[in-house]
């Protein structure tokens, strides 16, 4: 939308703004430290509206919690566009200034009536009603999201859905003012802006223009393929339809991350040659032909991260690694050698400067910077730079410096597994505060917090169901079964369940869930599938 | 999303720099310390005056992150004009104000603190505050030998009001078994000096959780959670970053506490390196506490924006994964 994908604000912005909408993000848990922040402001008087199907810790601390039903998120957030339209308040001058495709949009969002919001999905008319004129109201607001967002089969129309709301009021560009996705691991920004994505050149750079590419052709001598690449997804479509054979893996886990887990598993087994790189032998490791074991990366060898503010951050090497495993950056350059390219001794500076020298948005971040601080933003242009604080500060110069942003109409789209007699219950996923995606990392450590994994259930489901706290049950859905313990809580609503997949060793909760996914990112729709729940023994 | 404009070219990149609006400016202000003029921006306090001039202040329940409680006294100093002594790290500086840091009476309070904390507290791993006590001439010995130690939890549970004098000539002392209930933290109260900064880190100063306050009173004062109940039963979310402020080493992590009591624990031999967790997109920085390729302990640096010092229970405990020995093999990690 706006042509690099990052937070646009920083964290310490939060402190200082008006309103915070927490969507789609258990932050309290999942991104603890940025919470602190949130909370900052939150002293400091701004409005926090968490919108989220859970009554999560996060939403406890909200002003309004906006509980909708999985999958509706695109019905509130162009009611809440609609309202702003509705009672005119809407930044027109914004909107004339730096913004094509107003009217379009308008009409799109003519009929999420409060009314039909409320029905679809249900959060009171009154609280959408106060939100939408809090966000516009409000000199500064930002809009945060994690995977309550991303992990459904419409993702990228939900991202833009809060786009939109952004470029309607102005929201956007202005210092306490902007939209931020957490990023769920150290690095998940630092890996799209080097270039680990199917389309992209390091730098947010499109591979398939030509100028990009003849850039990093003359620097590698060598000749980038001309035409972007498979996601995620679209390597396992291609598993399934053959044409990928081979598969090198890099500190992923995706028999155990993927959804649909028996899918998964058969697709890795039909490939006839798979190569795991991990710091631990997971389960994806023992299928594999050959197992590179590697260095922690965040303490056993050196480098950059990049965090959710965009910030460049130094790892370094705490501790020597156990025998045999090595820096991942000297597997790679050894299996290069292997295969006939001595690229020389591996050396972390050595290649961050020769990013640097390629993409123009790192190129102010030396080593030296880092070193005597704590990381730089980028876009960061020269070595007198200071990094930006905040992104898209053009759309407010006058006169507008370059293109316009366009409106992007998104419709709903509910989830793609319906609910019916059959698969009565909507089943949603998610992190706890003391464990890590499939535990690889965390279920070493004595959690005086940790209760194993359970099927989370309302207290009126479960009186309903006639099932006890603790007891174990089968969970059902249209791809398989599991057993876990029920455990009943306040902040699910009837009709909604909560596991997370911490312990697929012990609860294989991917055996559950739906592998949707959206076709433009590619995402799975972990957050959404059916299921029912059955006593055993019945 | 569509494949719009800058799908395959960037944005032009702003004419300016982007940056947050500008602060009302106000006048600085001009104070006395020990005869020297010194200027400090508005709203800075006495402490920051002090330190500008280069005097080394001694604090105790102070924090740069944290609200000034105002509570151990040992900063304080005197101000013309005041009848008593105020807290320099919370006093803010007013233009005209004439401080002495180092008069009779200054030295004389600070000795009276220190000695009383001397006497009452086990300050063994509290380095710092020894060399300050040093400094004043705090001489504890002169109110006779530590009285008995209280049994475990006895402390926690006596009435305010009643508080019961010891026999004689012995010292008071907070003195009692630590309290071990997880295998995460250790709480130590009988080197607890009763700072509060483990209470405020723990509420709206950073963490907000709010698992522990001070109860009782006076002498009988402490540290306790919700009907002082076991961590393991209250609100404790062992993000550490209690420990993370403590000044005397009552609250520990659990590794260091073991280490120290099989006498393991040297720091002659740890290095402290500087990476980032990897828990989560936040980007915090771990100070990583490496002993024999070991992490023994995890902090963060409190002058870094975005943890000020904070963690969560992830990144300061969840680094079992990589605590592998030198030697060992890496499949068998």
């Amino acid at each position: 939308m706006f042509g690099a994908g990052g937070g646009t604000n920083s964290y310490g912005e939060v402190e200082k703004t008006d309103v915070i909408l927490l969507w789609g993000s258990n932050a309290r848990e999942t991104h603890p430290i940025f919470f602190h922040h949130v909370l900052k402001g939150v002293h400091n008087g701004a409005r926090l509206f968490a919108i989220d199907p859970r009554r999560t810790s996060s939403a406890r601390w909200a002003d309004s919690w906006l509980g909708l039903d999985v999958g509706t998120d695109i019905v509130v957030s162009n009611a809440v566009a609609r309202e702003i339209i509705a009672s005119d308040l809407h930044n027109k001058e914004f909107i004339n200034h730096a913004t094509i495709g107003f009217e379009e949009f308008a009409r799109s969002v003519e009929s999420f009536t409060l009314e039909y919001a409320e029905r679809e999905s249900g959060v009171p008319a009154a609280a959408i009603r106060d939100m939408a004129h809090a966000y516009a109201k409000a000199d500064r607001a930002i809009i945060c999201w994690t995977l309550g967002i991303t992990e459904h089969h419409n993702a990228v129309d939900n991202v833009t859905s809060l786009i939109n709301l952004a470029l309607l009021t102005g929201h956007v560009g202005k210092y306490g003012s902007g939209l931020n996705p957490l990023r769920g691991q150290n690095n998940v920004q630092g890996g799209g802006d080097m270039g680990a994505l199917p389309d992209r050149l390091p730098g947010f750079q499109h591979v398939e223009v030509d100028a990009f590419r003849e850039k990093f052709n003359r620097k590698w001598n060598a000749t980038v393929p001309p035409k972007r690449g498979w996601n995620l997804t679209g390597m396992f479509h291609a598993m399934e339809t053959g044409e990928l054979k081979s598969v090198y893996v890099i500190g992923e886990n995706p028999l155990q991350s993927e959804a649909d887990r028996t899918r998964t598993e058969g697709l890795l087994k039909s490939l006839e040659f798979l190569v795991v790189q991990d710091i631990y032998l997971t389960p994806t490791g023992e299928m594999a032909d050959v197992v590179l074991p590697a260095g922690a990366g965040w303490c056993e060898s050196e480098g950059t991260v990049t965090n959710s503010e965009r910030r460049v951050q130094r790892v370094r090497k705490a501790k020597e690694p156990p025998l045999g495993a090595r820096d991942d950056v000297d597997i790679l350059f050894e299996l290069a050698k292997r295969l006939g390219h001595d690229w020389g001794a591996p050396n972390s500076k050595d290649i961050w400067d020769e990013l640097r020298s390629l993409s123009p948005v790192h190129a102010g971040i030396s080593y030296d910077r880092l070193d005597t601080g704590h990381g730089l933003q980028w876009p960061c242009w020269d070595e007198s730079h200071p990094g930006e604080m905040f992104l898209h500060s053009r759309l407010w110069e006058k006169p507008l410096n370059g293109p316009p942003v366009s409106f992007t109409p998104v419709a709903h789209d509910p989830p793609v597994e319906p609910l019916t007699p059959e698969y009565p219950l909507r089943l949603t996923t998610g992190r706890r505060l003391d464990d890590y995606n499939t535990g690889v990392q965390t279920s070493g450590f004595s959690s005086p917090l940790r209760r194993g994994e359970t099927l989370d259930l309302s207290p009126e489901d479960a009186e309903t169901l006639g099932i006890k706290d603790g007891e174990i049950v089968r969970v059902v859905s249209r791809r398989g079964a599991i057993e876990a313990p029920v455990r009943t809580t306040q902040s699910l609503r009837p009709g909604l369940a909560f596991m997370t997949f911490h312990f697929q060793d012990k609860v294989n909760t991917n055996i559950l869930t739906i592998d949707e996914t959206d076709p433009k990112a590619g995402t799975a729709e972990f957050k959404a599938c059916a299921i029912r729940v059955e006593r055993l023994g019945n | 999303m569509s494949e719009s404009t800058y799908w395959f070219q960037p944005p032009p990149r702003p004419s300016k720099i982007p940056l947050p609006p500008e602060e009302p400016k106000i006048p600085p202000v001009e104070i006395s310390i020990d005869g020297s003029k010194v200027v400090v921006p508005a709203g800075a306090t006495i402490l920051d005056a002090c330190k500008k001039v280069g005097l080394d202040t001694p604090t105790i329940c102070y924090h740069d992150t944290l609200t000034p409680v105002n509570v151990c006294r040992v900063c304080v100093v005197e101000l013309d004009g005041s009848r008593t002594l105020v807290p320099s790290c919370s006093r803010k500086a007013e233009t005209g104000m004439v401080i002495k840091t180092d008069s009779e009476r200054v030295r004389h309070s600070r000795k009276m603190v220190l000695e009383f904390l001397q006497s009452s507290v086990d300050l063994s791993t509290a380095p710092q505050i020894v060399k300050q006590a040093e400094r004043y001439g705090a001489n504890s010995a002169r109110y006779g030998e530590s009285a008995t130690p209280a049994a475990a939890n006895e402390r926690d549970h006596r009435h305010a009001g009643h508080h019961e004098f010891p026999p004689g000539n012995r010292a008071q002392t907070v003195a009692q078994p630590p309290k071990i209930d997880n295998d995460l933290y250790v709480r130590d109260y009988a080197k607890c000096l009763l700072c509060y900064k483990c209470v405020e880190a723990c509420g709206t100063d950073a963490q907000n959780t709010f698992a522990i306050a001070v109860a009782g009173r006076g002498f009988d004062g402490r540290i306790s959670t919700e009907f002082n109940n076991p961590l393991p039963d209250s609100a404790c979310v062992y993000c550490g970053n209690c420990i993370g402020v403590c000044p005397t080493g009552a609250l520990s992590f659990k590794s260091e506490f073991d280490m120290r009591k099989e006498g393991t624990w040297d720091e002659s031999k740890q290095t402290k390196t500087d990476t980032i967790c990897s828990f989560c997109g936040v980007g915090c920085t771990l100070s990583l506490h490496v002993q024999d390729n070991r992490i023994v302990k995890v902090m963060s640096p409190g002058e870094q924006e975005i943890t000020r010092g904070n963690l969560c229970i992830k990144g300061r405990f969840g680094y079992s994964h990589v605590q592998n020995e030198p030697d060992k093999d890496a499949r068998t990690r």
